[in-house]
């Protein structure tokens, strides 16, 4: 199949509104004729199924959660980005654009990017309007940070809680639109399977996690906002149920799924305590724009450290290594995420990692405590720091943090064109879920930007254009194409539920983390690789056979979720590992130790690799066919990222 | 593998869950025993531990609600020795961490009780009444596009920011759980104060408290009698002035209301 990203033609800052006016428009009267499947409650979700109601459409939205509320995007701290210039400090479309083409390592597609920065500004407005509780300045107007390696102030934040404050916006326009009986909201929902009828995407297999009851639902397209897949790691930032069961179901579907391997690695988090643990916790990156990271010089010193014997703040400046300041004097602490979290596990893998397990560094404050006073970096950080102190038991005002990378997003997704089509007709992916705009790495704050802009911006045109397409007639579930597909989840439950093994789904869960951790993790190697895909072979097959789910189908069951979104995982593990092992070359989130260059950087290859990799499922146990979409860069300069 | 503490003892617990299989059935106490529970462990992960046992056992875990386990989307709603969210002040369930506790202890873990809040298994209860409470006028009816600039509305510091602390409610319930009459009052102040603190706010501002006051009756919650033990418990510090700026608008509402013609 030949991936046609449908590119507008025209020079790059002219595409989108060009496209606006030459995709097709459903007449006003007749979109209350038209369904649309909204599935995900989370920024992206939320903002498409209210904005898609307000145009007239009639929407059902679904959540595994009890509430909209609850989705993961609710735990975003930092801030979002918007190319507004409020500061005058030079921001500018092209700049953000900029910014992220080259923060991805130049694997994303200008096109979207551009579009991305573009309707960033739209987005604070909106937010503002809906009574989102920006951060001000004395003066009343909006307040800016620079965050996550960016030379210009662009990011606007609500303290530490921004993800909340934007989230509970969006799911405020969705609860009127509810109100209005335009959505209809089905919480507690699981999309288990997608239908397809005639090669077009008509409807979802729901399980109801209360009741157990296996239901179908049929609409004219389905846009899937249903997150990242960092749990595939286990331990990771994310909620503790994000998965990738909505997308892996429409991967199989025919849906391609693009970059699997592309990962990020967060660098400020708290480090693992024990076997137990059972989720990472995030520090925000708005942390090193004030806290300076460092380990001991030596390995003597470090040994001391780990042992109790000295504390961090008696240790003295000339037995520190600043190692951002030393090695990229010009950005220093905000080197972007990737970058510092590799040279974080440098430190730890050269024996000066701290704390009892030696799996950590310092991230220290006492300078800007010194600056400011404690009083001052309360105000800025103080939820932060209370919440560090409340999971380590340790004071970060007198000790410094010790903190260590975690999984924390997938760049990689749902493969769709520039209307965010995937590959099956009337099936769109919005937010962490698609492939997205973020390439190699994605910046701090631009997660929720973007989720805002494919939810509010993007998608109530594009699918338009589907639609206008497709015949206004009512969609039912009477196609056989939907027994077919309910009878296949019920078929999986009852399968699930009939192993009766004897390890637990969180077992395997912890057991493929700890493959993914190891070999898939901040660097890979093709010799890791291949042992971790006949690893996660073998999880597999154990998995199937020995796996043990207690109860019913027919009743709220935690344990068989779990089981099934495990499942999935080990897939898509898999080909995580494959696409990692195709890509011979370093960029961004994914290290190849075999390519980089004599200081230690990621070298790409853009000879070669300049693509998106775009996998097609071929059916169970088969190998998944590579398709690839070549990028073109017309505005921007490959060059090799340097932050010296 | 030891964490910050390295010589945290672990501890033994007695626990008493209350298990009740559906909305519809009876529920009751069940006691269970865990042991070499590190100090360092959550909570949730201290329960995690039970029902890994409980699986390996053949029996049916626990049933209890929580995801982001970081204090922020306040799923988790435990009642724990007869408190909204467990002993520590300004904590949820999943922030709480064993090191509260003592080798041998007795922990009772219920789920929140309120007529508004049913039963759906065990320790999750269906909060759904939240949801709507905000469907009846917890927003600012403004489309997408169209809107203007952000900085537009210039809006002093000091309300912009005492509308963020009343809009940093989490819905998880404690406070409906932690009042003797089950009112709500706490939640719905904490989105009423929002908005009616905004200028985007204002025009709705009459329509608003009437409407989801309404709602809020119509779903069974207690009336205020103004305790306080909401706010107590409250683990993100939601403030009782909340409450009085409600009553106010409520009043001044009733008295000049759009509703009457
Ligand atoms: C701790 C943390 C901090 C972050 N901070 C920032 C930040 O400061 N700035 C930034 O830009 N980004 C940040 N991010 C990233 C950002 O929060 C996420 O990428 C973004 O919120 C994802 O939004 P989403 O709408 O795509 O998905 P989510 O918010 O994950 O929502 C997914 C939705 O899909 C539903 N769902 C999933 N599967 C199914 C299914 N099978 N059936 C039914 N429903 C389903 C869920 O119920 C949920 O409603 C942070 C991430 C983490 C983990
Ligand atoms: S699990 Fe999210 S607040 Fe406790």
């Amino acid at each position: 199949m030949l991936l046609d990203s449908k590119i507008p033609e025209g020079p790059l800052a002219e595409k989108w509104e060009k496209h606006k006016f030459n995709v097709k428009l459903v007449n006003p009267a007749n979109k209350r004729k038209y369904d649309v499947i909204v599935v995900g409650t989370g920024l992206a979700g939320s903002s498409a199924a209210a904005s898609l109601a307000e145009l007239g459409y009639n929407v059902k939205a679904f959540t595994y959660h009890d509430s909209p509320r609850r989705a993961h995007s609710i735990a975003a701290q930092g801030g979002i980005n918007a190319a507004k210039n409020y500061q005058n400090d030079g921001d500018s479309i092209f700049r953000l654009f900029y910014d992220t083409v080259k923060g991805g390592d130049y694997r994303a597609r200008e096109a979207n990017v551009y579009r991305l920065a573009q309707v960033s500004v739209s987005i604070i407005d909106q937010c503002v309007a809906q009574g989102v509780p920006f951060a001000r300045e004395y003066g009343g107007l909006l307040a800016n940070r620079s965050f996550g390696g960016a030379q210009v102030s662009r990011t606007f934040y609500a303290r530490g809680q921004t993800g909340q404050q934007l989230l509970l916006g969006a799911y405020s326009a969705l609860s009127r639109q509810v109100a209005y009986g335009k959505v209809k909201l089905y919480t507690r929902s699981e999309m288990l399977d997608l239908v397809m009828v005639d090669g077009q995407a008509r409807g979802i297999v729901t399980r109801h996690l209360i009741t157990g009851e296996v239901e179908t639902h049929a609409a004219h397209a389905v846009v899937l906002a249903t997150g990242g897949y960092g749990n595939v790691f286990y331990l990771s930032t994310n909620a503790k149920y994000c998965n990738t069961t909505a997308a892996w179901r429409a991967h199989k579907k025919g849906a391609f799924f693009a970059n699997p391997c592309f990962t990020q690695i967060h660098p400020t988090c708290i480090p693992v305590s024990g076997d137990y643990q059972s989720k990472l916790t995030l520090m925000s990156e708005s942390l090193r724009n004030d806290g300076r990271v460092w380990v001991p010089k030596t390995t003597e010193m470090a040994e001391r450290v780990r042992k109790g014997e000295v504390k961090p703040q008696d240790i003295a400046e000339t037995d520190r290594d600043y190692f951002l300041e030393r090695k990229y004097p010009a950005f220093g602490n905000l080197v972007p995420r990737d970058v510092a979290s590799r040279n974080a596990k440098q430190m730890c893998d050269e024996g000066r990692g701290v704390g009892s397990t030696g799996l950590a560094v310092y991230l220290d404050f006492a300078e800007i405590i010194q600056r400011i006073g404690a009083e001052g970096v309360s105000q800025k950080y103080g939820n932060l720091f209370a919440m560090y102190e409340k999971i380590t038991d340790e004071n970060p005002y007198e000790r410094p943090m010790r903190i260590y990378p975690a999984v924390h997003y997938t760049m990689g997704g749902l493969w769709v064109d520039y209307n965010l089509q995937t590959t099956i007709p009337g099936l769109y992916a919005t937010g962490e879920c698609n492939f997205s705009d973020h390439g190699a790495n994605r910046l701090g704050a631009s997660a929720l930007m973007q989720g805002l802009a494919d939810g509010y911006f993007v998608i109530p045109y594009t699918i338009g254009d589907y639609l206008a397409a497709t015949a206004p007639k009512p969609v039912d579930t009477q196609h056989p194409a939907f027994a077919e597909a309910k009878a296949g989840v019920e078929a999986r439950t009852e399968q699930l539920l009939a192993i009766k093994g004897t390890r637990t789904p969180d077992q395997f869960h912890k057991a493929l983390g700890h493959i993914m951790w190891e070999y898939c993790g901040m660097a890979r190697n093709a010799e890791g690789l291949q042992f971790a895909k006949k690893e996660i072979q073998r999880l597999r097959k154990e998995f199937w056979s020995d796996v043990r789910v207690a109860g019913t189908g027919e009743e709220l069951n935690q344990t068989l979720e779990k089981a099934g979104r495990v499942a999935d995982f080990i897939e898509l593990g898999e080909l995580m590992v494959d696409d990692a092992l195709a890509r011979n070359e370093s960029c961004g989130g994914h290290f190849r130790e075999e390519y980089q260059t004599p200081e230690g950087e990621a070298l790409r290859d853009d000879e070669n690799y300049a693509y998106v990799a775009a996998w097609e499922y071929q059916g169970e146990n088969q190998p998944e066919k590579l398709n690839k979409e070549e990028l073109t860069f017309e505005n921007v300069k490959l060059t090799q990222r340097s932050y010296k | 593998m030891a964490g910050s503490n390295p010589n945290a003892k672990p501890m033994n617990l007695t626990l008493n869950v209350w298990r009740q299989p559906n909305r519809s059935t009876e529920g009751k106490m069940v006691e269970y025993k865990v042991k070499d529970i590190s100090p360092e462990m959550s909570f949730l992960e201290m329960l995690d531990v039970l029902n890994e046992d409980l699986l390996h056992a053949g029996t049916d875990p626990v049933a209890f609600d929580h995801d982001c386990r970081e204090g922020i989307c306040g799923s988790c709603d435990l009642f724990i020795n007869g408190r909204s969210h467990g002993p520590e002040k300004g904590t949820t369930t999943c922030q709480l961490h064993m090191r509260k506790f003592s080798d041998g202890d007795t922990i009772t873990i219920e789920p929140w009780r309120a007529n508004a809040f049913p039963v759906n298994k065990d320790l999750s209860v269906d909060r759904s009444a939240f949801d709507r409470i905000i469907q009846a006028g917890g927003y600012v009816s403004v489309n997408t596009g169209g809107v203007p600039d952000g900085n537009e509305i210039a809006i002093p510091k000091d309300i912009a920011d005492r509308a963020f602390e009343a809009a940093t409610c989490i819905g998880c319930g404690a406070c409906v759980a932690a009042c003797k009459n089950a009112s709500a009052m706490l939640f719905v102040s904490a989105k009423v104060s929002q908005l009616a603190l905004l200028p985007q706010g204002k025009p709705e501002r009459k329509t608003r408290v009437e409407n989801m006051i309404e709602q809020m009756d119509k779903e069974g919650f207690g009336a205020c009698s103004n305790i306080g033990s909401c706010a107590a418990e409250c683990p993100v510090g939601i403030s009782l002035e909340n409450i009085a700026i409600l009553n106010r608008e409520y009043i001044s509402a009733k008295a000049t209301s759009n509703n009457l013609a």
